[in-house]
């Protein structure tokens, strides 16, 4: 590249060289943002060791595997076995996908490919608006509106329905039940998208196909969409499974709080979350406590953890082979 | 459709009819459930919120007074505006940062792909879990001199906040044609020239979608913010002391339950929903401005 015939004469600088230093701020960009990035991994690294280290105080007394799966969670006595708030959060988060993903679902389906074209747009958005609601809304509304609402209707569901397992008996008002509804209603905006989103990277050839041989609408989102879409949609229960786990203050607020568990789907309970979010007040001045409470938060990182990998697992390979980019608004997808 | 050739196709016969017509109500009446709490939750937060909204309501401080006038929630509003705008000086410089270099740098490199994996991680983590993260490192620690600090609420909603910039900056950028990169380097501007005279200008529009995105997320997020910057009454203009928002406000309200402070939650609930509706509405408006797909 020393082209000598591009220099200029009379000793001037070449056109094609820069002044020494020019380089500079190139250099200073390049180390930065390179910097910054590794910043981010060594916090991320950070955070999870001081997790850790915070949580063996508990673990040390309980042990692991004691601390996550005994069944006794009693701050008085000190006693710590997460297990009730480990089974409350599974419990809310089932009854959150069991009732949230068919509806979100079902909500793409029509969006995409049965409403006519001028709704699609406006429904997209009001479904979207979902997720602008806060949690501590949710939680506000929950408690004030549907648990007195909805109590009569559980409590008749209760006594009609107790031959089924884990339905009989007392209905509490704050309880898993309501729980699993809100948790329910703020995962499907998220699961919804994620959804339609798959969707639309189905090759049109293969709707046109079906509908060409003489399938019906419902025919032709059986045999075309659902099988081509089926890994994406999993994927995005799993996403709405994450958020239903890490949820906090709308569950806080309407799970009633009891550290034992429930043994009907309509009793009070607790999850790890919830636990975090109440007793940290009381637990800065015992040390054991904080380190339990820390403990739930790593149960439930790890928890969450899991399910994204999963979840990612699945979205990436419904991904794959079709080139279409994210098109879920960004801040959605959190 | 048939016309009056002999039909290609067999009838559809009565029973796929019904069927058909069957899933599609199912679908169309699931679209009808999933917006039903949505139109309630405006519905009783403009009915119950408005009544409590006067102008005492946002010009004085929660009184704490356990008969008679709760007070208003303005040290809510206070600290809420301040702690995010905190939140967001720390985040979105960072987070643009991260996406310069996983677009104009790490490129699809290992050491990128490792970073995008844990921005990913990060974008999983339970807001509570970053609440408690802060709490242990910042708040135990009493960094700064205090435990509960505004600037340690900001740091927790800045961790919730930096994947979000991050994911929705990498996407414009890559969106920025490789044809304007190489335009501007053929001319001879050096690269940190291309990327802000040419890369960030082009991207603007969707750089600030994804932040005002962040921003109304941050907005509402209660859990990270009662371990770290706690719930107090007054207003506060100092980012090292304890800090009131509205989301924790609505909280506490909601705990006690007594009817004045239920009627307070509902006026900052519907502040609440209102300035983040403002903010997503903003980012909509922003993103349909864009030059790029």
């Amino acid at each position: 590249m020393e082209a000598g015939s591009f220099t200029a004469p009379d000793g001037r600088r070449s056109v094609l060289k820069r002044p020494s230093g020019a380089r500079l701020p190139d250099v200073i960009l390049q180390w930065g943002v390179t910097v910054l990035s590794v910043a981010i991994l060594l916090l991320i690294a950070y955070f999870f060791l001081k997790l850790i280290d915070e949580s063996t105080t508990v673990f040390d007394k309980f042990g692991v595997f004691g601390f996550t799966f005994d069944n006794d969670w009693d701050v008085s006595k000190s006693v710590f076995g997460a297990l009730p708030l480990v089974v409350g959060t599974l419990i809310t988060s089932a009854i959150a996908l069991a009732m949230g993903v068919p509806v979100a679902v079902a909500t793409a389906l029509y969006i995409t490919e049965l409403c006519p074209r001028r709704f699609r747009s406006p429904l997209t958005i009001v479904v979207e608006l979902l997720a602008a609601v806060p949690s501590v809304v949710y939680g506000l509304w929950a408690f004030i509106v549907i648990v007195p609402f909805l109590k009569p209707a559980e409590q008749w569901f209760a006594d009609t329905f107790s031959f089924i397992p884990f339905v009989g008996g007392h209905v509490a008002g704050p309880n898993y039940f309501i729980a699993g509804l809100v948790l329910a209603i703020m995962i499907l905006p998220i699961v919804s998208a994620i959804t339609r989103e798959v969707m639309s990277t189905v090759p049109p050839d293969h709707k046109e196909a079906a509908l060409a041989l003489g399938a019906t609408r419902w025919e032709m989102i059986r045999t075309a969409i659902l099988p081509y879409s089926r890994a994406g949609i999993s994927g995005a229960a799993m996403l709405g499974l994450g958020r239903a786990i890490g949820e906090t203050i709308a569950v806080t607020i309407v799970i009633g709080n009891a550290p034992q568990i429930g043994d009907s789907l309509f009793s009070q309970g607790y999850t790890l979350a919830a636990v975090i979010a109440n007793e940290f007040g009381e637990a800065a001045s015992n040390p054991l406590h904080r380190s339990a409470l820390i403990a739930a938060g790593l149960v439930l990182f790890v928890l969450t953890l899991f399910v994204n990998l999963i979840a990612r697992f699945y979205v990436l390979r419904a991904e794959r082979g079709s080139r279409v980019t994210r098109t879920v608004a960004p801040g959605m997808g959190q | 459709m048939n016309g009056t050739d002999a039909p290609v196709l067999p009838p559809v016969s009565p029973r796929r009819r019904r069927t058909d017509r069957f899933m599609r109500g199912l679908f169309g009446g699931a679209t009808i459930v999933a917006i039903v709490p949505l139109v309630l939750v405006i519905f009783y937060l403009v009915q119950k919120g408005l009544g409590s909204w006067s102008i005492d309501f946002f010009t004085t401080d929660p009184s704490g007074k356990f008969f008679g006038d709760p007070g208003g929630i303005k040290s809510a509003i206070l600290g809420t505006i301040e702690m995010v705008g905190l939140a967001t000086l720390i985040a979105v410089p960072i987070g643009i940062g991260v996406a310069i270099y996983l677009v104009e740098y790490g490129k699809r490199g290992r050491f990128a792909q490792v970073v995008r994996y844990f921005i990913d991680v990060m974008t999983g983590v339970p807001s509570i879990v970053f609440g408690l993260f802060i709490y242990i490192t910042l708040v135990l620690a009493g960094t700064g001199g205090t435990a509960f600090a505004g600037w340690k609420g900001s740091a927790a909603l800045a961790l919730l906040m930096l994947p979000i910039v991050t994911r929705a900056g990498e996407v414009v950028l890559t969106l920025v044609p490789d044809e304007l990169r190489e335009g501007a380097l053929a001319l001879g501007a050096p690269r940190w020239r291309v990327i802000f005279r040419i890369v960030l200008p082009t991207a603007l529009p969707g750089l600030i979608t994804g932040m005002l995105l962040a921003v109304a997320r941050a907005a509402g997020e209660t859990a990270p913010l009662i371990f770290t910057a706690t719930i107090v009454k007054g207003s506060s203009l100092d980012l090292n002391g304890p800090m009131n928002s509205l989301p924790a406000q609505i909280f506490s309200d909601v705990g006690q339950a007594q009817d004045r402070l239920v009627a307070r939650a509902w006026g900052a609930a519907l502040t609440l929903v209102l300035m983040i509706l403002i903010l997503t509405t903003l980012a909509r408006v922003v993103s349909r401005r864009s030059r790029l797909a």
